[in-house]
């Protein structure tokens, strides 16, 4: 039981930067950024490659750059040439493979074997027992939170929330939207690198499908936390985020543990949470206007 | 102070759906001018506001704000000098965002240096906001953490009128900014533009569909039709005009008689 919920922190506070991305990108901006799948796969390769020529605290902003040059080539498709916004992370995310394989040295696997990661930095700072991966985890996630909650109190984060929130308000404010989108989808795509480069050095170890299907996750995540502590100011929603992240995990890895269902089905689970939760608003009010009509029928037969 | 020089806009040019939406019109306005545009239905009167506030660059002519050609200075950066009403009063504020956040990005983008970003909120700014907002008397002073969406049409567009004149700007354009609400709060809301605008002595354009307005309201008025200026009155002119003349001379300029399915006569 301690190792389920041990192995549900540690997952939940390494993968929380990337529903804290969609926390921005998605909620906060209304783009869904289809980048996300690449962009963490790109983080973790940078990790894992920088970090095995001998540099792992170097690999974290390297990483987190790369994925804000990223999400830079998606802002610019969708702002200034036109691209439909889904279709530019599309594009991007594709041209990213080969970027990925690239940040490998051409390979879909690379491995850390003996070189030492943050993770063992810190472990021998003597820190937490056997709890060290999570202390750090935590510390380094929840301080980006924190980062983030502040930068949206700022006027270019105010400007980023505006431009999501009244389109209208901002063509008439002097507020340049080309600009906030592109600044709030490199920061969220910084954030998915983040993550991407502390599970990498956490498994020591990335391959080219790493991503695949984060942008659900993260998605799940954040709505499962909105769905516990609805929604609110800022730092509810950063605190939603990791309690999202944290139930995902748990859901993950008693799966993993108990075999109630085969780890493989967990994507298939999560595709079914996100696409119900989604439609949650257009199926309550499906029902309510079949209850509409089976009362009005019903009065009728009365009569 | 705006000084604008024949400008034409046409809209899908060479389409059968052509429409010459401004054709050579010319307009000059003083320092502390306010003044009130009347005209009928598509006669170009929010179109001469896109203009203006650089929704669209003109095909033909120029415009001036305080001696500077803003031409073709894109949208957002005109709006750092203009307030902007919209009748609909959704449209210039965020609605997940509170009253106090909505001020701060309103203050802050005003700010003096442009490129402070990570420029945040004081303690000093929040009280001044409170005695704004108390000015307005709607109880919003109370409210400020609370999400703009909560707040009715016209306690909306109150505010929006807070957020484009807190810090003056040179110009103010208001199109039709009290025709989505009820009698009693556009009312009300009148009342604290015609306030604002002569504390801080902005110059401002103002569309109505309200007659009497137009000639109550401010030093000037003018009529549009057809993508053009054809009626400009004001000083001793205006001063004994009824809504009687107005439609008159509307008649005489246009050659046809006002056609608005809006306008109110009284």
């Amino acid at each position: 039981m301690l190792y389920i919920i041990q192995t549900a922190l540690e997952l939940g506070f390494l993968y929380a930067p990337v529903a804290l991305a969609l926390f921005l990108s998605y909620r906060i901006l209304d783009i869904a950024d289809l980048t996300t799948d690449g962009s963490f796969t790109l983080g973790a390769a940078m990790s894992v490659t920088v970090c095995a020529a001998g540099h792992p605290i170097l690999a974290i902003p390297l990483a987190m750059l790369s994925a804000a040059a990223a999400g830079f080539v998606t802002a610019l498709l969708q702002t200034k040439l036109g691209v439909p916004s889904i279709l530019a992370g599309i594009i991007t995310n594709t041209g990213l493979y080969t970027v990925n394989l690239m940040a490998m040295g051409w390979t879909s696997n690379a491995s850390l074997i003996k070189q030492r990661t943050i993770f063992h930095m810190f472990r021998d700072l003597g820190i937490g027992g056997s709890w060290y991966e999570i202390i750090l985890a935590g510390v380094i996630t929840v301080a980006a939170a924190l980062l983030l909650v502040a930068f949206l109190g700022t006027r270019l984060g105010l400007s980023i929330r505006a431009t999501g929130d009244n389109r209208d308000m901002v063509r008439a404010s002097s507020i340049n939207p080309t600009f906030t989108i592109t600044v709030g989808l490199c920061v969220a795509n910084a954030l998915t690198g983040l993550s991407g480069a502390l599970v990498g050095q956490a498994q020591r170890s990335a391959n080219v499908n790493i991503g695949t299907g984060m942008v659900v996750i993260g998605l799940a995540c954040l709505i499962i936390g909105e769905t516990v502590l609805g929604r609110g100011s800022m730092l509810r929603g950063a605190l939603s985020v990791f309690v999202g992240s944290m139930i995902y995990r748990l859901i993950y890895a008693v799966a993993l543990s108990s075999k109630v269902f085969p780890i493989e089905a967990m994507k298939l689970v999560t595709a079914i949470i996100v696409a119900l939760a989604i439609a949650a608003p257009s199926i309550k009010k499906w029902a309510a206007f079949q209850r509409r009509k089976a009362a009005a029928r019903a009065g009728k037969g009365a009569e | 102070m705006l000084d604008i020089q024949n400008i034409s806009k046409t809209f899908n040019p060479g389409t059968v759906n052509e429409k010459k939406a401004l054709s050579g019109l010319s307009l000059h306005l003083e320092p502390g001018d306010f003044v009130t545009i009347v005209g009928s239905n598509g006669a170009g009167k929010s179109t001469l506001f896109n203009a203006i506030a650089g929704a669209f660059y003109v095909d033909e002519g120029s415009i001036r704000l305080s001696g500077e050609d803003i031409t073709f200075k894109p949208e957002y950066r005109r709006s750092r000098e203009m307030g902007r009403l919209f009748q609909d009063p959704m449209r210039g504020t965020a609605p997940h965002m509170t009253i106090g956040e909505n001020l701060a990005l309103a203050y802050l983008r005003t700010a003096k240096n442009q490129h402070a970003y990570f420029s945040r909120i004081t303690k000093k700014d929040l009280a001044f906001f409170r005695d704004q907002l108390a000015k307005l008397d709607m109880g919003l002073e109370d409210r400020m953490k609370q999400p703009v969406g909560l707040l009715s049409g016209g306690q909306r567009q109150a505010l929006t009128l807070l957020m484009s004149t807190m810090v003056p700007p040179k110009l103010l354009l208001l199109d039709e900014h009290t025709a989505a609400l009820d009698p009693a709060t556009a009312e009300k809301v009148l009342n604290i533009t015609r306030d604002v605008v002569a504390e801080h002595h902005i110059t401002t354009l103002m569309v109505t569909h309200n007659m009497h307005q137009a000639l109550e309201l401010g030093n000037r008025t003018l009529m549009m039709d057809n993508g053009n200026i054809i009626l400009d009155v004001q000083g001793e002119q205006r001063n004994h005009m009824t809504v009687n003349d107005l439609l008159e001379q509307f008649r005489v300029g246009a050659g046809k008689n006002l056609d608005n399915d809006r306008i109110l006569l009284s």
